[in-house]
């Protein structure tokens, strides 16, 4: 077994599987039995003032029979007293001292900040967090997502946080901004340790058709929630990978969207991530989930002979490039194992209707075939493929050399330099 | 009360209850929650083997689809469009040898997709709330009659109403429907079921007749009145034996046995031991009917369990209800002076032949039915080809004036075929009363 040990920018943690600062973090009874169930580590629901939550909450896009393919709130911070989170706090940490027990926070004022910092510590508090992604509710007040939104705000009150902190302090980033990066190097500026990504995108997750009013829906009005599961997962991968890339970055990341099984967290350390952090898979099936995470890692680990998870990090975040940097010359075509095809020629009509007309069907025969010269290999026939391994993409030797778009004979920019 | 059999070991009849829980039906309706979960499974396959598979072609991928969309009612359009009876045909199809057959989830050794019950699921729904998909057309001042109201003709008089034609459907039983009223085993498709779809149909405004034979010495005034005549007679009678102490009360052909069930609804008094000649699908509806009502039954086949012609699943039900089957056995005469005592045989084996008597109380045969071949005779130019009638391909025969569908043209198949056959005989009637076509 591996060792899944885990040491994020100081903050020590069983295992690098952390519940995200959400409802499964609400109280000392929730977090208490996630780590028996084998969690490593929590962010707690964000501390800040008093607010009043709405009834409903939370809306989810379903995919065909597949619920809750991505889910969405409008729920706000913590609604309960701070003495009571704290108390909670201090419980959990006293019961299980080696679990990364992190306090999420969102304040108005340095002083806010100061003193939920000072109070946080003195119960032992392993770290803490600073939500400025919230993209609803709180960000109208000037907090959340409005200050992971302004790089200017977003360093200053990193800076106010760093100054009196002595545990690590995480800056966990909004994804609602063009360009990830700058947020994410203003944290860096501001004197943060780690950054954590990716919070909630903005979204309606659907209209009751019936009456016309939009999920979730608060006495037949609704606002912009934050959306999250599995179907924000790829915008999170890409989100995590650039700033592993940028060179000017350099604090550790803790991964978090749409994380639901281990190949899930497995590729967020692969672009870069060293912890990740979980909520809507525990929201849907419970903290078990856990078991199947930490397996899973373990087996992968072990199969490629490695011994811990930051031998992982980054390793495909590297293989991503500027598209003109891809090789032209590069060439694979798509192959139909007529022995596995079950002959439902979604290929033929995806090429056809969708795609380079490059797949042909022949009389007398349900088994589509691939027309070789016009194939371009975009990869589709095999996508929508009901069987596995049935259509594959296989290399063609061109003889050709590598060549990439900048020294292409079509890129004008490069006839130009010419 | 009915009593099928003299001989004092018959059964009692079962109560309301007793009969509602043995002949429920055996693909119970799929929840709204079901059948989203089973369409989703659907892969939309192009030009899908399920509907190549189908004789009316129904555009089963699309209406999947619609389910899956909560489009329920654009679900039982696009089935009814290629076939009215898509209500009794989801019901009673043998799906597992036509669309389910061919679903490309069997390649992978998956279940295919659960297509019967997901018609069922958007016809039962569109038949209950009388959702209507099709008017009568705009008059053409064409008269056709139409023989028999069993599946071809119904699918026949539809299909030429919608064309813009006077319909008269004649039905020599007192309620339409044909097989599905009085043949199809009940726990597939109830009186109820059938009664309903044939309102449902009929509402489109054709007229249909019961209690109304055609018969060679109608013939003459109807071919007065209509321009054209569709023939959807079906079979006869159920061919006899000929053998000894076949005339005894306790014997029953299975067309009429199962007659007589559906039109008393099983409540119906039967021998306690039955031994059931023959090995197509009607001899394993009368088995599993009978044994539903409590009877000890024995199927004697005269060929292989190979050679039998009823479908695999059907057998498979019958033993799932303790129906015994004996193989290579020929009937040689049936025992009893009063009542029936047994069935005497002789069962091939291996070195050669030996007696077996099959003690029961009353035997059925179901080994064929009889063409109507006298009606045909009454019919001028009327070419009939082994008992069945022989059509072009717009189903018109040899006496152009009448066209031809259902069992009588192929001998006897499924309810699908012949709504197949009416369906597209009406365009065959309605090409040439209106372009004057007769090839």
């Amino acid at each position: 077994m591996t060792d899944l040990n885990t040491n994020f920018a100081g903050i020590k943690s069983p295992n690098p599987f952390w519940l995200a600062s959400a409802p499964p973090t609400n109280t000392g009874y929730q977090v208490m039995n996630a780590f028996k169930a084998g969690w490593g580590g929590a962010v707690w629901k964000t501390l800040g003032k008093p607010i009043v939550n709405v009834s409903s909450r939370y809306g989810a896009l379903s995919y065909k029979n597949n619920r809750m393919m991505g889910l969405n709130n409008i729920e706000l911070i913590t609604d309960r007293p701070l003495e009571v989170n704290l108390r909670e706090m201090k419980e959990v940490k006293e019961k299980f001292p080696d679990h990364a027990l992190i306090a999420s926070m969102m304040f108005e004022t340095k002083e806010e900040w100061h003193d939920c910092i000072k109070r946080c510590e003195d119960i032992g508090i392993d770290g803490f967090e600073l939500n400025y992604g919230c993209p609803h509710g709180m960000c109208e007040r000037g907090m959340g997502s409005a200050v992971g939104q302004n790089p200017d705000v977003c360093e200053k009150i990193t800076s106010w946080v760093c100054e009196a902190a002595t545990k690590p302090v995480i800056v966990k980033l909004t994804p609602n901004v063009t360009d990830i990066t700058r947020p994410a190097l203003a944290a860096q500026r501001g004197g943060a340790s780690a950054v954590s990504l990716i919070n909630t995108i903005n979204s309606v997750t659907g209209i009751n058709l019936d009456t016309m009013d939009p999920n979730p829906t608060v006495d037949r009005l609704s606002t912009h929630g934050g959306y999250c599961g599995p179907a924000v997962k790829p915008i999170a991968l890409n989100m995590v990978a650039e700033l592993t890339n940028h060179p000017d970055f350099h604090l550790p990341i803790s991964g978090i969207g749409g994380i639901e099984t281990w190949q899930d967290a497995v590729e967020f350390f692969l672009m870069g991530a060293t912890t990740v952090q979980v909520c809507t898979a525990v929201m849907h099936y419970g903290f078990r989930i856990v078991t199947d995470l930490t397996e899973g890692v373990s087996e992968y680990l072990d199969s490629h002979k490695m011994k811990k998870i930051t031998e992982l990090t980054g390793i495909t975040a590297k293989k991503l490039r500027k598209w003109e940097q891809l090789d032209l010359n590069y060439k694979i075509i798509a192959h139909i194992n007529s022995e596995k095809c079950i002959s439902c020629q979604l290929c033929y009509i995806a090429c056809e209707d969708g795609a380079h007309q490059s797949i042909a069907l022949v009389k007398d025969s349900r088994i589509p075939v691939i027309k070789e010269d016009t194939c371009v290999g975009c990869n589709l026939c095999s996508l929508v493929c009901p069987v596995e391994d049935c259509i594959t993409m296989v290399k063609v030797e061109t003889g050709k050399k590598k060549l990439v778009w900048a020294n292409h004979p079509a890129n004008p920019n490069h006839i130009l330099a010419r | 009360m009915s009593v099928l059999t003299s001989n004092k070991n018959f059964l009692p009849t079962l109560s309301d209850v007793e009969l509602k829980e043995k002949f429920s039906n055996i693909k119970p309706r799929m929840a709204n929650s079901e059948a989203i979960v089973e369409a989703s499974r659907c892969l939309f396959c192009h030009d899908a083997p399920c509907i190549n598979a189908c004789p009316t072609s129904i555009d089963i991928p699309m209406f999947i689809r619609q389910i899956m969309s909560k489009n329920t009612k654009g679900a039982a359009k696009t089935i009814f469009t290629q076939n009215i009876l898509g209500k009794s045909c989801a019901h009673v199809c043998p799906t597992e040898v036509l669309c389910e057959g061919a679903c490309v989830y069997n390649n992978l050794n998956e279940k295919p997709i659960d297509i019967g019950r997901l018609q069922a699921f958007a016809t039962d729904y569109a038949v209950e709330n009388n959702l209507r998909f099709f008017k009568k057309g705009k008059s053409t001042g064409k008269k056709i009659a139409v023989i028999g109201g069993g599946p071809s003709g119904l699918a026949c008089a539809h299909e030429l109403t919608v064309l813009g034609h006077e319909v008269v459907v004649y039905e020599a039983n007192e309620k339409a429907g044909g097989l599905n009223t009085y043949g199809v085993a009940p726990y597939k498709y109830s009186n109820k079921d059938s009664e309903e779809e044939v309102k449902y149909i009929a509402e489109i405004g054709f007229e249909v007749k019961t209690n109304c034979p055609v018969t060679g010495a109608t013939i003459p005034e109807l071919e007065k009145k209509y321009d054209a005549i569709f023939i959807g007679a079906g079979l006869g009678k159920s061919k006899k034996l000929g053998i000894a102490g076949e005339d005894l009360e306790s014997v029953h052909g299975a067309t009429e046995f199962i007659h007589k069930l559906r039109k008393k609804e099983q409540k119906i008094q039967i021998g306690k031991t039955i031994v059931i000649v023959g090995g197509g699908n009607t001899a394993i509806d009368a088995a599993v009917e009978s044994s539903k009502l409590g009877a000890d039954v024995t199927v004697v086949y005269r060929r292989t369990e190979k050679e039998q012609k009823a479908y695999y699943f059907e057998v498979e039900l019958a033993k799932k209800h303790n129906v015994k089957f004996i193989y290579l056995t020929n009937p040689v005469s049936i025992l009893g002076n009063e009542f029936v005592e047994g069935l005497k045989c002789i069962q091939n084996t291996n070195g050669g032949q030996k007696d077996l008597i099959i003690p029961c109380d009353m035997v059925i045969f179901a080994t064929g039915q009889e063409k109507i071949i006298d009606f045909y005779k009454s019919i001028k130019n009327l070419e009939v080809t082994q008992g069945k009638i022989v059509v072009n391909k717009n189903f018109q025969t040899t006496n152009p004036k009448y066209f031809a569908g259902g069992d009588c043209i192929n001998g006897g198949k499924e309810v699908v075929n012949a709504a197949a056959h009416g369906r597209d005989a009406a365009r065959g009637i309605n090409e040439f009363l209106m372009r004057g076509h007769n090839d």
